[in-house]
């Protein structure tokens, strides 16, 4: 049976039909014949961004949060072309996000008409898949298999541009009950062999590491890691990506690897013999400078992309699927090998590995001025609040110390943008966390330089009654740029000093604590180390409008281990000019 | 950097062809000859794809490639198992004194004279690609005046063929 519509009314239904509930966007001319039908929607909510950037990240950190695609909708030409960057995050990412953007009306196409950008030609190579929709009866397929592609195999972005006359003809509505992609078609699977292989050399070998990528926490496959890292006794360390897929707190975990991972992370992967890398790209910023990383060790390398096997390491054992498949098999046959007398023996490298943790574990000096120490808050707040909050990072030095200090401990608990490092992510995918799942807290650790990037998102979360809660760690400036600028450019700060928490008496521009007040949340601010827990209670005790905290930090603390840029993971630093012993066998 | 044979078998959508360049220059490739036909199949187009690289990254560009939604196969041509065929036509300087001797050339490369003007003829041949770099250099001594040439196309010899099992419909998990 078909219903004659609108393409506007098909695409608000064939929203529905794909189950979305909430749409992140801001209305515009091209775009506009889809708000009308969307203004009656039941189903779906429309929240009313104040930027398009904003409308895509909230989108992304609504993925994160539900496991869902979020949508973003935003109108053609600058409404389009703002949403590139959220769409260039979640590419990187992994993110499942559908975009729907409206284009000029098909005969404008092409003739620089008001409000036209190419937005299929500009996204091309940070989308998974896009698609230009010039014809109304292509609506509900298209919708659909952005969906289907948006959510399966390797998650990313997928971008509808639709061309308003398109909306506004009238056709039949039909929903696809078949997807015809014969060119798409994810492997999920793994090879068997490929995977007794991998198990025979974890048996087999004398220095194993689990090296664990977000590609885990997409196939939702936290528990069988914790059964094969169990079952085998293997080290486990989590990427930026991966931060609670394994809890903090378990013995076996090391910590994160890579240019400010542990001690312990980077030297289990640098001394290793075998690493497994599960949903794990092998990235410039956990490798280092590629050619002297881990050079002992055979790698195995499962990833549902196989374009990311073997990309930047070499894998000796390639094995292609979703990571809770790959797991749960990988866990078949390690105990089918232990069951027959093969278990490896690593009481060694455990020695050297607890030795490298105990002698160099994570950790920070406190200002001795009196002034508040970004990691103190940090750690602090992530003691209070909890491990069932969802943590919203930037990117930065308070990105660094979030994904050191809070203790994470749950899977998908830490959001924040790796790949792409976007300033400004931290506030809207809050916001989108918060409307994803409303009954957990969340908190948006947001540097000063960040925060002004999106804070006009605090409207939006005062408005739509979207209580999250923002700590800003203030040092006043571009904290990570600065402290490239004291280690590489003998402390020359060109241009990092945005006087957010200037130390002299100068006037703080912006005050956050009035900026909060100006948007109707709650300000507050925090300076000494004795106020942390009672700010971070009052902020807590607010449940009915946002709240934003200004943590007024000391500007030169700096995000320790480190591994400077292009060099070798074996000349990591845990402090300045302090390097770690590694062949003390005491 | 040696030189590799790519039959890309694809959907016939708008954006195909941008979409596959433009992971070769992403890369920093240089495509030395690239042609599009439509094929047995309504609705699917073919790629012959020529480009001199070296063999790891042709595997990423491979990988990259079959990411492609609108990508349903990617074969590389072994050049001694594949039948390879190139287009080529020719406009060469040819008047009454030597006309002859051009026509005489064409025909040793078995090439039609497909017009012919007072001054010049245009010559087609078609062939592989070392056929036709050897009468192009037989030529050029009476004077080319244009050339163009159609890009390389292949096929792989024996009984498979590469749109086999390529075209089934995939149900929604959704």
């Amino acid at each position: 049976m078909t219903e004659q519509m609108t393409g506007a009314q098909s695409l608000i239904r064939s929203l529905e039909h794909a189950g979305v509930d909430v749409v992140f966007g801001i209305p515009g001319g091209a775009i506009l014949p889809a708000y009308d039908p969307l203004y009656d929607s039941v189903n779906v909510r429309h929240i009313l961004m104040r930027h398009e950037q904003g409308a895509g990240h909230a989108a992304e950190g609504y993925a994160y949060a539900t496991g869902r695609p979020g949508v973003c909708m935003a109108t053609s030409g600058p409404g389009a072309t703002n949403l590139v960057t959220p769409i260039a995050d979640a590419h990187m990412d992994s993110v499942p996000l559908v975009a729907i953007t409206g284009q000029v009306a098909t005969p404008l196409i092409g003739t620089d008409g008001f409000q036209e950008a190419d937005i299929c030609g500009i996204t091309m190579p940070i989308t998974k898949h896009n698609y230009l929709v010039k014809r109304a009866e292509d609506i509900p397929r298209t919708i659909a298999e952005a969906f289907h592609i948006a959510s399966s195999g390797r998650p990313g972005p997928v971008l509808v541009d639709i061309a308003k006359d398109a909306l506004q003809t009238s056709v039949d509505f039909a929903w696809p009950q078949r997807l015809d992609l014969p060119g798409y078609r994810p492997v999920t699977k793994p090879h068997g062999k490929q995977v007794r292989e991998a198990a025979r050399m974890i048996a087999e070998s004398r220095r194993p590491v689990l090296y664990v990528g977000g590609g885990v926490l997409r196939a939702g496959a936290a528990q069988e890691l914790r059964v094969l890292a169990e079952l085998t006794g293997l080290p486990v360390v989590t990427t930026l990506m991966a931060r609670g897929v394994f809890p903090d707190s378990h013995p076996q975990h090391l910590g994160m690897p890579g240019m400010h991972g542990s001690v312990a992370a980077v030297g289990a992967l640098q001394k290793a013999d075998l690493i497994v890398a599960l949903g794990a790209r092998f990235d410039d910023r956990v490798t280092g400078k590629l050619d002297s990383f881990a050079p002992g060790a055979s790698i195995v390398h499962a990833d549902i992309d196989p374009a990311e096997i073997s990309k930047n390491r070499h894998a000796d054992v390639p094995i292609v699927g979703d990571c809770r498949e790959v797991i749960a098999d990988l866990v078949v046959a390690v105990r089918n090998d232990q069951a027959a007398g093969r278990q490896g023996d690593y009481a060694a490298w455990w020695a050297q590995l607890d030795r490298l943790r105990e002698v160099y574990p994570l950790g920070y000096e406190d200002p001795d001025d009196g002034s508040l120490s970004p990691q103190h808050v940090i750690r602090r707040l992530g003691e209070i609040v909890g491990p069932d909050a969802h943590y919203v990072a930037g990117v930065g030095q308070h990105q660094m110390w979030a994904a050191q200090f809070i203790g994470h401990q749950k899977p998908g608990s830490f959001i924040n943008s790796g790949g792409l490092g976007t300033m400004g992510f931290s506030v809207p995918a809050a916001l989108g966390a918060k409307v994803g799942a409303p009954e957990r807290t969340v908190w948006s650790i947001d540097g000063d330089g960040c925060f002004q990037m999106t804070n006009q998102e605090l409207a939006t979360c005062a408005i739509e009654g979207i209580p999250i809660k923002v700590a800003v760690i203030n040092n006043g400036n571009l904290g990570m740029v600065r402290q490239w600028q004291t280690l590489f450019y003998e402390g020359r700060y060109s241009n990092t000093d945005l006087q957010t928490a200037p130390r002299d008496a100068r006037v703080r521009i912006p005050d956050f604590v009035r900026l909060a007040e100006a948007y109707g949340c709650v300000g507050l601010r925090c300076e000494r180390p004795e106020d942390i827990d009672a700010t971070v209670e009052k902020a807590m005790a607010v449940d009915d409008a946002p709240v934003v905290v200004d943590f007024t930090v000391h500007p030169d603390a700096m995000v320790w281990p480190m591994v400077g840029p292009g060099i070798s993971n074996d000349n990591i630093q845990y402090a300045r000019d302090m390097a770690p012993d590694w062949d003390d066998e005491d | 950097m040696t030189q590799h044979t790519l039959s890309v078998l694809v959907e016939d959508t708008p954006g195909i062809l941008a979409r596959t360049s433009a992971l070769f220059s992403r890369r920093g490739f240089n495509i030395n000859s690239l042609s599009v036909s439509t094929t047995e199949y309504e609705g699917l187009s073919r790629m012959t794809i020529v480009v001199n690289c070296d063999r790891h990254p042709l595997e990423q560009v491979t990988k990259q490639l079959n990411k492609l939604v609108n990508v349903i196969k990617i074969v590389e041509m072994d050049n001694d198992a594949a039948v390879r065929r190139e287009l080529l036509l020719a406009k060469v300087k040819a008047d009454s004194g030597n006309r002859a001797a051009v026509i005489q050339t064409a025909e040793l490369f078995r090439a039609n004279i497909v017009d012919v003007g007072p001054d010049v003829v245009v010559v087609e041949a078609t062939g592989r690609p070392e056929k036709l770099d050897a009468l192009v250099r037989n030529l050029e001594p009476f004077g080319i005046k244009e050339l163009v040439k159609s890009g390389l196309v292949a096929l792989g010899r024996g009984p498979r063929s590469i749109t086999d099992r390529s075209l089934r419909a995939v149900e929604r998990s959704a």
